[in-house]
């Protein structure tokens, strides 16, 4: 997803942007919007579960919406993560968020999510102020969301992907269903446990840092080897970014 | 000349504003309902902190015309706490979810009001007599030395400043493994039903140790949970026909007569999809938000995302009439979809419904029912009204900055695209923190109370 700040060149054909959006330079593909609407939907089903008690609602809409992308993907047979970089295909119009709403409310988005989701929210925008080559730029921004979703289901390849985010989605709803305090943990019993513990997060030991660091290209077909990454300016970025949530709520 | 309804378009006026001026919104002060009771002359509001206001109107002064009665407050209490459930290590929300009045039938009020789990008979009664002189207390209320007492009188009524107490009389807890969406009393005026996510109940006002599964969605194996209830109601005159909503946009009516577990509908609600719509977000923008029928019950409405539709109960496939609320947000969904704006439920509601016309000041007749008016919030402090006849619309703005009463409100208009007109508001300019979720159209009069996050404002029609 496009955060402000973002640096792109602009859409051919689309309808006047002003302001924010100073260029895009090519439209992303379809495919890529759509996975990273996968990863997004993914990283909010698992926040449903931080919270106290989910919005049954909420999680059931998402949890669709993942299936929907799911079946496409199945059909198009992308499903098997893929690696293309087609910049041509053109029906945007289903997923393209070409401008930006309203600040406001996505900062407060940022500021109320966990930390670990707004800072991974910060370092792709950090990151994608950086990157000077467009493609690696789109490439990043799928290998942002991609890195929290392995570190968050802890797959180990892309061909476990599928099986495991059944499995997750199962998880999830029987989660709901019980509500009791087993369940959560069995949910998080593959998860690094303490990616959710803040004060280990703010000593830093945390795999925090394996995410959202890209090197284009290079990690994008292997989602895990983005944990030798360390960019220890990001790192601080990250912190400050936790703190200053911490401080405001 | 005809008075509420038809013709002239209504001319709407600030009236008061309620609630604290700052920016800094406490996060109990949300409000999260509003409901009018039967006459009008009471207003509650319920917050996210578990409590209930109730505003009451002043009484109109006869021979001034000139402007109708104020609302003040009337009575403050705390509905619902914070509770533990220890089972499940989870806290239960005490915000107020939905308030229902009951009609009154004496001299106090009762109101229904819910959270997510538990949902509470309230009484509001006045006080504004006391009983004095006593024989055995003083009266200060101890107790006197019976030898001192020798004479005999009868304790008298004295009157005493107004005191308004609201006392729980009924607690109709443990029903509920879901969240509590909606509440509606039957017309029978005994009984009522409460929905949650995945199941209907059937309560008696009377009766709070049990009550009767009148639907039930949940699969026996919750992976395959694809759709949930969002809201129900009863029919208005119907004692036996009720609606629930869903969040796949259908709406099935069904009829206790038919057998004890309601999960048959006797009819289906659907729209079917229009293809050139379709994107991964169309089922979420579907799901109906609110359902409310007409006061005659010959239609209802539902909002979803983006629209306000009206239904015919006897045409199942379509509904007759739609109404778009902010169709500029449809290309900004995957936004709102990030930020979570588009799971924001916002309520409908019809206008009121009686007719009054009047003449000479003196003689007033009182027309049939007429429903030609639809009011739902959006974004930016807007909400919107829809004229069913004329088939014109307006937007308006909840804001402090038009708070001289008698200013008619300016209409306000958003641009999609394109050149931004002077006075026209962007798209991009729009403030998503502030939604209008919550409004109420008085059931006799053109007043309407609009919920701000957490601001109530009170709105009229300029009376001549």
């Amino acid at each position: 997803m496009f955060v402000r700040g973002l640096k792109r060149k602009c859409f051919d054909g689309e309808e006047d942007i002003e302001g924010t959006l100073a260029g895009i330079k090519a439209i992303p593909s379809y495919n890529l919007q759509r996975q990273s609407l996968l990863d997004m939907s993914l990283v909010k089903l698992q926040l449903c579960h931080m919270l106290v008690e989910p919005n049954l609602c909420r999680s059931v809409l998402i949890a669709n919406t993942v299936r929907q992308i799911q079946e496409e993907m199945t059909q198009d047979g992308t499903w098997q993560m893929i690696n293309t970089q087609s910049t041509g295909q053109a029906s945007l119009d289903r997923l393209v968020s070409t401008d930006i709403l309203c600040r406001s409310s996505r900062e407060q988005a940022e500021g109320k999510h966990v930390p670990g989701y707004s800072t991974f929210n910060k370092d792709f925008a950090g990151d994608q102020a950086q990157d000077s080559s467009e493609t690696m730029s789109t490439a990043s921004s799928v290998q942002a969301p991609r890195n929290l979703q392995s570190n968050v289901w802890e797959m180990e390849n892309p061909q476990e992907n599928k099986g495991n985010f059944q499995k997750s989605l199962d998880q999830i709803f029987e989660t709901l269903e019980n509500k009791s305090p087993n369940s959560v943990e069995d949910l998080f019993s593959e998860v690094d446990n303490s990616y959710y513990d803040l004060d280990t997060m703010l000593t830093g030991m945390m795999s925090n840092t394996k995410m959202g660091h890209c090197d284009g290209l290079e990690t994008f077909s292997s989602p895990t080897t983005a944990t030798s990454n360390s960019n220890c300016k990001s790192d601080l970025n990250e912190l400050d970014h936790i703190v200053e949530i911490l401080v405001e709520s | 000349f005809l008075g509420a309804g038809g013709g002239n378009d209504i001319q709407w006026c600030f009236s008061q504003v309620k609630g604290a001026v700052d920016d800094d919104v406490a996060e109990a002060d949300i409000i999260s309902t509003v409901e009018f009771n039967h006459s009008g002359e009471l207003l509650a509001t319920g917050d996210k902190g578990g409590r209930v206001v109730i505003f009451q109107q002043e009484q109109e002064n006869k021979t001034q015309s000139h402007s109708r009665g104020e609302y003040n407050v009337y009575s403050t209490f705390q509905s619902h706490e914070p509770e533990f459930d220890y089972l499940k290590s989870l806290e239960i929300e005490e915000k107020i979810n939905k308030i229902r009045w009951l009609p009154q039938k004496n001299a106090a009020q009762f109101l229904l009001s819910t959270n997510d789990k538990t949902i509470k008979l309230w009484k509001i009664s006045e006080r504004d007599k006391r009983p004095e002189g006593y024989n055995l207390k003083e009266e200060d209320g101890r107790y006197r030395d019976p030898t001192t007492v020798t004479t005999l009188r009868v304790p008298v009524f004295r009157p005493m400043d107004l005191m308004v107490e609201a006392s729980p009389r009924r607690i109709f807890a443990n029903a509920h493994t879901y969240h509590i969406n909606s509440i509606s009393i039957n017309s029978d005026y005994e009984t009522y039903l409460s929905a949650d996510d995945l199941r209907i109940n059937l309560w008696h006002l009377e009766i709070t140790d049990r009550s009767f599964n009148i639907v039930d969605i949940k699969p026996a194996n919750m992976e395959e949970l694809t759709e949930v209830i969002t809201a129900a109601e009863f029919h208005p005159n119907s004692c036996n026909t009720f609606v629930y909503s869903s969040s796949k946009g259908t709406i099935r009516l069904c009829d206790m007569r038919a057998s004890a577990l309601c999960d048959r509908h006797s009819k289906l609600f659907e729209e079917p999809e229009d293809p050139s719509n379709r994107s991964f977000f169309s089922e979420i923008i579907s799901s109906i938000s609110d359902v409310k029928f007409s006061h005659s019950g010959r239609y209802m409405m539902t909002r979803d995302y983006l629209s306000v539709k009206i239904w015919d109960l006897n045409m199942e496939n379509r509904p007759v009439e739609t109404y778009q609320v902010h169709e500029y947000l449809r290309s900004k969904l995957c936004s709102l979809y990030e930020n979570d704006c588009i799971f924001d439920k916002f309520e409908c509601c019809w206008n009121g419904s009686d007719r009054q016309v009047i003449f000479n000041r003196t003689v007033t007749f009182f027309l049939p029912p007429l429903c030609s008016i639809v009011m739902t919030g959006s974004y930016n402090n807007f909400f919107r009204m829809f004229d069913r006849n004329t088939k014109r619309d307006i937007t308006l703005e909840a804001s402090r900055e038009n708070n001289k009463p008698r200013t008619v409100l300016k209409p306000r208009k958003v641009c999609a695209s394109g050149k931004r007109k002077k006075d026209e508001i962007s798209v991009d300019s729009l403030d998503f923190n502030k939604k209008i979720l919550h409004t109420a159209w008085h059931p006799k009069e053109n007043i309407i109370a609009v919920a701000t996050t957490n601001n109530l404002y009170i709105f009229q029609d300029k009376m001549n």
